[in-house]
């Protein structure tokens, strides 16, 4: 047991918790802290497999700025506890069997893909080190024109949330 | 032995963070007593004075004082949540400063390892971001997790507060990290370093550069409201909220809010240090050789004054109290001017010295500026602080670009 594999199974168990975790309980700052740690398991994931430009992003971007927001909003509006309701139709006939199947497709593929593999038996998957400089070569070169393309999307949801919330003339 | 020389990293940095954990510790419980005695100082009081000489074991005593308070938990909060709340604000809050280089890395022990940081990662500064942006919960939960209206206010303050400043923060940063190509900390120090101080980021002028001292000032103000100290302490405003986002916590609890404050507080003023003036670099030219006596000199003269305090001003007790300190400020000099030690020491010396100066700026602010109101808060943060630091970051990269433009 090598200290990566051991590292790497750690995160997943706290990432894969994290996810119970916020389906099951029923106060709404504990679901919302619950993803902060799915967030947290999955920058130190990234840290693993050799991307700590990426792994500091998902914490300040995920962990450090949206479930605050979440976290925040949830105080404002005074969330109380969830209430539950029984199982729809739809969910008990079709859901459950495709969830089933979901995680089935994802074992099978786990054990078939070679990164999937590799993974599995503790190696890893090391890619090309992923260092902050060749990111943003390839951001600014390669992926220009998506990554203005997105800019400019987040920028059209802010003026209409301005738009929404502005007060009526 | 054979583990130490098969582990070299562990063990170098086992025994960092031991020594680190130690220092960092000690300087924030004398930061209080430091904090108290300058505010006393500006409002014309004496401030701590009858528990030790001059109130120096005053930092002790409180300690003494918060564990042995009955601890108090609000039978209607949420349990987990609180329990979690302090142990995040502190945790994180130390973990920001392992990031921190106190001293140049040419300084390193026997097996290799770089003495003076506990990590020097690739993208310090961005990790620092990381681990600040996720001190958030800690006030955040803090209140929620009280179940009781003035914590609540305190806390919904407190994250509206640390979201809105967070940007600015972040982007009066971004001036420096064009001007040095890098997210490592020791690096970004090192291109400050020639011409003693006129390199230095805050007032690095040229061809290709532009003095980054709008950056600093954006800085400083945001980094201020991100540690939700006066004039920005709407959190916790006392006046209003009884005493914020901590007012259900008591015992040691309150006292982890307190200390996670004070590193921040620290881990603010590492930064602009590094960032803005040159880190570890000394301000005097090279040239200049009897720069390497000023620590010791400088320890010694203290210990000569708490000498004279010790014989002319001290009774009792007390008297025996500063013959310690003045012991402890003479060996210490004796130490620094060991030929040996007077190069190692020259880093963590100026380094110290910039750090102690913006935490004086710090309690100096605090001695003397009102409280804002809370929409003066978010309207000075958005439409004046965010503005002036994108404009100082449009202006730096256009100042760096400029060069190149004619050589593609």
């Amino acid at each position: 047991m090598s200290v990566p594999f051991f590292v790497f199974f750690a995160c997943a168990v706290l990432a894969i918790a994290g996810a119970l975790v916020l389906i099951v309980s029923r106060e709404p700052i504990h679901s919302a802290l619950a993803l902060v740690l799915v967030m947290i398991s999955l920058a130190i994931l990234y840290l693993l497999l050799g991307a700590p430009f990426i792994a500091a992003v998902q914490i300040i971007v995920y962990a450090g700025a949206i479930m605050v927001l979440f976290v925040f909003v949830i105080m404002l509006l005074n969330a109380g506890v969830e209430e539950r309701t029984n199982w729809s139709k739809l969910a008990k006939y079709a859901g459950l069997p495709l969830a089933l199947f979901l995680l089935l497709e994802i074992a099978h593929w786990l054990f078939r893909a070679p990164v999937g593999a590799a993974i599995a038996n503790g190696v890893g998957a090391p890619g090309p080190a992923a260092s902050t400089t060749e990111l943003s070569l390839e951001l600014f070169q390669q992926y220009l024109f998506p990554f203005e393309a997105t800019s400019i999307l987040i920028l059209i949801a802010i003026l209409g949330a301005l738009v929404l919330a502005r007060k009526e003339e | 032995m054979e583990f130490i020389s098969q582990h070299p990293v562990l063990v170098a940095s086992l025994v960092k963070i031991a020594v680190l954990l130690f220092i960092v510790m000690t300087a924030l419980a004398y930061l209080t007593w430091f904090e108290r005695k300058v505010v006393a100082r500006i409002q014309s009081r004496w401030g701590p004075y009858y528990v030790g000489a001059h109130g120096l074991l005053q930092p002790l005593a409180d300690g003494l004082k918060f564990l042995f308070k009955e601890d108090v938990t609000p039978p209607a909060s949420d349990r987990f949540v609180y329990l979690l709340a302090p142990f995040l604000a502190l945790s994180l809050a130390l973990t920001a400063i392992a990031l921190i280089p106190f001293g140049p890395p040419s300084v390193r022990f026997p097996n290799g390892q770089s003495v003076f940081i506990v990590s020097d990662i690739d993208i310090g500064l961005l990790f620092l971001f990381a681990i600040t942006s996720i001190g958030v919960y800690g006030v955040a939960l803090a209140g929620w997790s009280s179940n009781s209206k003035y914590p609540l206010m305190g806390s919904l303050r407190s994250s509206a507060q640390m979201i809105s400043y967070e940007v600015s923060l972040t982007m009066s940063v971004v001036g420096v990290l064009l001007l040095a190509g890098t997210l490592n900390f020791n690096e970004i120090i090192s291109r400050q370093s020639g011409h003693f101080f006129l390199h230095w980021n805050v007032i690095h002028t040229g061809y290709g550069y532009f003095p980054q001292i709008i950056g600093f000032l954006c800085y400083l103000t945001a980094a201020i409201a991100e540690t939700n100290r006066i004039p920005f302490d709407l959190p916790e405003a006392e006046t209003e909220l009884v005493a914020g986002f901590h007012t259900e916590y008591s015992s040691f609890k309150f006292a982890m809010f307190f200390m996670a404050e004070y590193a921040n507080m620290l881990t603010v003023s590492c930064l602009a240090t590094i960032l803005f003036f040159g880190g570890w670099l000394s301000p005097l030219p090279d040239s200049w050789h009897w720069q390497l006596y000023l620590p010791g000199a400088g320890l010694l003269l203290l210990g000569l004054y708490t000498a004279y305090d010790t014989v002319a001003n001290m009774r009792g007790i007390a008297q025996l109290q500063f013959a310690v300190v003045t012991a402890l400020a003479l060996g210490g000099g004796a130490i620094c001017l060991i030929p040996v030690v007077m190069p190692i020491i020259q880093g963590p010396f100026w380094f110290t010295t910039k750090v102690l100066v913006f935490i004086f700026f710090y309690v100096w602010v605090r001695g003397t500026l009102p409280r804002f109101r809370y929409d003066q808060l978010m309207s000075f943060g958005w439409k004046l602080l965010l503005p002036v630091s994108l404009a100082n970051l449009v202006i730096t990269a256009f100042v760096i670009i400029l060069p190149k433009l004619g050589h593609p």
